[in-house]
């Protein structure tokens, strides 16, 4: 088998020269690569490199723990406690089935909560851990916790909630939170991501709503890697939030809880004020409701009981609620028409039971009438015709601007949801509203509360607050925001007379302390703390001449929503004001009977700070409140009280 | 000069064959493999097992696989040829029955201690046969119509069989290497470039005729023709893997992020990260410096290769070898191109690097050869 060697020389070469050619070929694409490679390693190192970390690196964020509420002596109000829960992985239990149901035997399961578990776990990654049970006591997450081996994949985790100690007292102060719905995120602007993390908590109403900002703190991050499938490898660096601030509120959480508890199931209102602060030492509606129920997702029946309940337990009455605030009103006439110069202390209104206006009777309440009354006695004995009279002589103008300046009429700001602004109405507000000219009428009405004049409790405490220091006082809910002492709402000395403002004063001692005054039923008969106040009933519907002509149906004869509304405004001591209290009783009747007691006792177990002694309530009553006393004090329920002093 | 004309008493025997093996050859392929242990370990998270202490196994079973290879005379793996490539048919044929489905596609064949792949020892056998062929062919037949359509027949057949698995990349392989050994063997330029010609006419045919009356293809055929082509346009599907590819490789900028550092691998961003993609574990571990040695060290093997192939003066053996190493080339070539998203994805393994038995030690076997046949080229005088 040989072969020509020409011809294997010849094959020979050209195999050398096509495997040069071909390695030449294979050079080339070498060196391309190795370009490329140079090309996206070095020119384009940095974009790549940030896709790598943004590939890796998510960012996780830690909500803030939400700051915490005390009263002004340090007892906790709103606290954060742990919620514990119990979760499972389910690439961990292997069969979730069996694990559930060995779970079942030893807690108690929701089996709507596990089947949303199990969708849950339908949808989500394997490794994601999804929650089974919510709020589990301490017992069962033991029970878990020992029987671990036994239940793979299954965990009890801690979190934090939102608990209010003391309940309903303080339903409409704090209000409670929620965890953010979509509505709350439609209402805010450009929301933080924190709001976006699942099941937290916002304050909806209240303090906890108008406080948010400062109770929320901020959120902190911590960046984690993560590997494809968005499983956390390792954390690489956190960022620690801030916490949010811990408030402190000037209500006195023991006045609160009395104030609530003597206001009882009437629904009625209380707004106890500093005189020299603006403290609001306790602010009440009644009857109230379980905020602690919002805060773990309230049902349909306990919600639908609370809105169709005819007293409102829902609505802040203190802020939320406005009245005519009756003859409580007519300090304020009386001081327009002294400051106006147009009536003296002495002068005297002749009372024979009605006054005619524009050829239109205005009753007193009193149907044979006072006779002459100078202002001590019309205040005293609460004529109304004394104030048609002078109201009349002095304008509504002068009214009106009386009753702004001591804070009717006007909003007062306190981060409580729907405060508000009550009315002092005037000539051009009418013709503003109305369309229509101010009638002298409306004037007579006016000038004792009724008619267009609307006022909160709170705008009650605060006037009377004022009358009885001549400042003006403005309320303060909030003491002090991370131990940051807040602006006090003493306020400036007001441009009234002094003397005048003695004059009333001393006119309101007599209604409570004068054997003739509307509330000496309800006086204090201890002399440091001599009480000062006006009574006052509100109507709610007019009276018709024929039904004068047939006598006034009593108040106890008509439908609830009908009667009355009683009022009581008062402060304490006489000569030194301590406390300034109003008191509304939705229709209760009158005031005196309905009212001013309840403002009474308030204002001693105030004064006091805590039960006052029997013998500051005249001789006849101590029998009976003695009786009260013992019947509150076993039906306040005993609470757990945290004192949150210790935490910074 | 065919090896029956040399002195056989020329040529080394016994043990002493081992002193003239190509020992630099032999310590490149140690080194890649070593790049390659080195890699394995780091993608598992710094572990030796589940893949690097198997592989050094297979690769010390593969050395000696070779050292056996290289010690028999490279005319006894001539005459033996024929006989392989059958086997590898036969192997090729038996995978559509028996295969074991793996990646999707049915590849292996189960041998009792290991899974073969026929499709990689296709790739040697082919070679061996098509240089046995125009070795044995006289060189004036070798452009003859009938003489070139009997190697084309002997291409397409396993090409056709491999295809069927399904398996694209080595399909291609496979054609693109013999059609090299034609080239190399002599067949006349005119047929390569009717064969090119044919190919981008066939191409620009099946483009042109997109959403015209003629068309070649059905649309579904198309937009998967549109994804293997630019995988950016399917960035969750076919394109993840590219995509994430590239951004491992680039982020290692010039000298990486350090060994046991790459977090795209370890993260699992990377697919197939211990086999077809473990290059960008080593190009983000060690930057561009580690990727262009180990594209030096791939170089060198191709040069030594060639070296070897021009040196002999054995037809049999320059064509086997130079076979060889464009397998080899293309392995590396198409796979670098691959993850830095120059060429589609077609499951291309890195040589001698890349997790996997049967691919390498179907390697050591070829390196065999081309040791066998530096041992015993022919050697003049004495």
């Amino acid at each position: 088998m040989k072969r020509p060697p020409r011809d294997v020389e010849g094959t020979h070469r050209k195999l050398s020269r096509r495997a040069l050619l071909l390695g030449g070929m294979q050079a080339a694409f070498i060196g391309g690569l190795a370009m490329r490679m140079r090309y996206m390693q070095v020119d384009q190192a940095d974009q790549f490199r940030l896709l790598a970390e943004e590939n890796r690196v998510n960012i996780r964020l830690i909500p803030p723990t939400r700051g915490e509420v005390f009263d002004r002596n340090g007892a906790i109000l709103g606290q954060n406690i742990p919620l514990y829960r119990i979760i499972i992985v389910r690439e961990d239990a292997g069969d979730v089935d069996k694990v559930i149901s060995d779970l079942s035997k030893l807690v108690a399961l929701d089996p709507e909560e596990v089947e949303r578990a199990r969708a849950e776990m339908r949808r989500s990654p394997p490794f994601l851990p999804v929650t089974l049970a919510e709020r589990v006591t301490w017992d069962d997450i033991s029970k878990v916790a020992v029987n671990a081996p036994a239940l793979p994949g299954i965990t009890p985790e801690v979190g934090l909630t939102r608990v209010y100690p003391q309940g309903p007292d303080f339903a409409h102060v704090l209000g409670y939170v929620g965890p953010v719905s979509d509505y709350d995120l439609s209402q805010i602007e450009d929301p933080e991501p924190v709001l976006r993390i699942p099941r937290f908590q916002i304050g909806k109403v209240g303090v906890e709503a108008k406080r948010e900002r400062q109770l929320r703190g901020k959120a902190g991050a911590k960046r984690v890697e993560v590997n494809a499938t968005g499983r956390v490898m390792r954390e690489l660096d956190r960022r620690e939030g801030q916490q949010g601030a811990d408030l402190q509120l000037s209500v006195d959480a023991e006045l609160q809880e009395y104030v609530q508890a003597r206001l009882g199931d009437e629904s009625a209102s209380a707004v106890v004020i500093d005189c020299e602060t603006g403290d609001l030492r306790a602010i009440s509606s009644a009857p109230t409701f379980d905020p602690n129920l919002f805060v773990r997702g309230i049902s349909v029946a306990d919600y639908r009981a609370l809105t169709e309940d005819k007293y409102r337990p829902l609505a802040n009455k203190t802020v939320q609620g406005t009245y005519p605030p009756g003859s409580t009103f007519k300090m304020i006439t009386a001081l327009a028409a002294l400051e106006a110069g147009i009536v003296g202390p002495d002068d005297t209104v002749y009372c024979r039971g009605y006054l005619e206006v524009s050829s239109r009777r205005f009753h007193c309440w009193k149907r044979g009438g006072h006779g002459h009354v100078d202002l001590l006695n019309s205040l005293k004995r609460s004529c109304d015709v004394y104030y048609y009279d002078v109201a009349l002589k002095v304008g509504i103008d002068r009214i009106s601007e009386m009753a702004r300046k001591f804070g009717l009429g006007v909003r007062h700001d306190l981060p409580m949801s729907a405060v508000a602004s009550g009315l002092a109405p005037n000539r051009d507000w009418k013709s503003r509203v109305h369309g229509q000219d101010w009638l002298v009428g409306d004037t007579a009405n006016a000038s004792i509360g009724q008619g267009y004049m609307l006022a909160s409790p709170l705008q009650l405490a605060v006037m009377t607050a004022r009358l009885a220091t001549g400042r003006s006082v403005s309320p303060r809910l909030v003491k002090s925001i991370n131990g940051v002492e807040q602006t006090s709402g003493a306020g400036e000395t007001i441009d009234v007379n002094e003397n005048n403002l003695r004059k009333l004063r001393r006119a309101m001692f007599s209604v409570s302390n004068d054997r003739r005054g509307t509330a000496y039923g309800s006086r204090i008969i201890e002399d440091a703390f001599r009480l000062a106040g006006k009574t006052g009933t509100s109507q709610v519907r007019n009276i018709t001449a024929a039904e004068r002509a047939a006598g006034v149906i009593r108040n106890a004869d008509l439908p609830w929503e009908r009667r009355d509304h009683a009022l009581f405004v008062c402060f304490a001591p006489y000569d030194n004001p301590k406390y300034a209290v109003s008191v509304v009783v939705e229709h209760g009747g009158g005031g005196s009977k309905a009212a001013a007691p309840v403002a009474r006792d308030i204002m001693l177990q105030a004064l006091f700070g805590g039960t006052p002694p029997l013998e500051a309530y005249p001789r006849k009553d101590r029998g009976r409140i003695e009786a009260q006393q013992e019947r509150m004090k076993r039906e306040r329920r005993p609470r757990a009280r945290t004192d949150g002093k210790d935490r910074a | 000069m065919s090896y029956l004309e040399y002195t056989v008493k020329s040529t080394p025997t016994g043990l002493r064959k081992v002193f003239y093996m190509n020992w630099a050859l032999t310590v490149l392929l140690i080194s890649v493999a070593g790049v390659g242990f080195l890699m394995l370990y780091s993608v598992a998270g710094g572990s030796f097992s589940p893949w690097a202490e198997p592989q050094m196994k297979r690769f010390a079973l593969g050395l000696a696989v070779m050292m056996f290879v290289a010690m028999v005379p490279i005319w006894f793996w001539r005459n033996m040829a024929v006989v392989a490539y059958l086997i590898s048919i036969i192997l090729l044929i038996s995978v559509e029955f028996f295969g074991i489905v793996g990646m999707g596609a049915q590849r292996w064949i189960d041998i009792g201690f290991m899974r073969l792949q026929p499709s990689e020892l296709m790739k040697i056998t082919l070679v061996m046969l098509l240089a046995a062929y125009y070795d044995w062919l006289p060189g004036n037949k070798t452009s003859r119509p009938f003489w070139v359509l009997v190697p084309v027949v002997m291409i397409l057949f396993p090409t056709f069989l491999v295809l069927r698995q399904p398996d694209l990349g080595t399909s291609i392989l496979l054609m693109t290497a013999g059609g090299g050994l034609m080239f190399l063997a002599g067949v006349h330029w005119a047929y390569f470039a009717a064969v090119i010609a044919a190919g981008v006419g066939l191409v620009t045919a099946v483009f042109q005729s997109r959403g015209t009356d003629w068309q070649l293809l059905q649309n579904y055929q198309y937009r998967r023709i549109d994804t293997f082509l630019d995988p950016s346009s399917d960035p969750l599907g076919a394109g993840y893997h590219i995509t994430q590819s590239k951004i491992a490789l680039g982020s290692g900028g010039w000298t990486g992020r350090g060994f046991m550092q790459g977090t795209q691998s370890r993260l699992n961003f990377l697919p197939e990260k211990h086999t077809d993609f473990i290059f960008t574990t080593l190009a983000e571990e060690f930057g561009f410096v580690g990727g262009f040695s180990l594209l030096g060290l791939y170089s060198l093997i191709i040069l030594f290769c060639i070296v070897t192939a021009l040196a002999t003066k054995d037809r049999f053996s320059s064509l086997v070898t130079l076979g060889i190493s464009i397998n080899f080339f293309l392995f590396f070539a198409v796979n670098m191109s691959m993850v830095m998203g120059l060429a589609p994805v077609v499951g291309v393994p890195l040589p001698m690097v890349s997790y996997g038995g049967s691919a390498m030690l179907v390697l050591m076997v070829a390196f065999g050869l081309v040791q066998s046949a530096h041992i015993h080229r022919p050697r003049l005088g004495s």
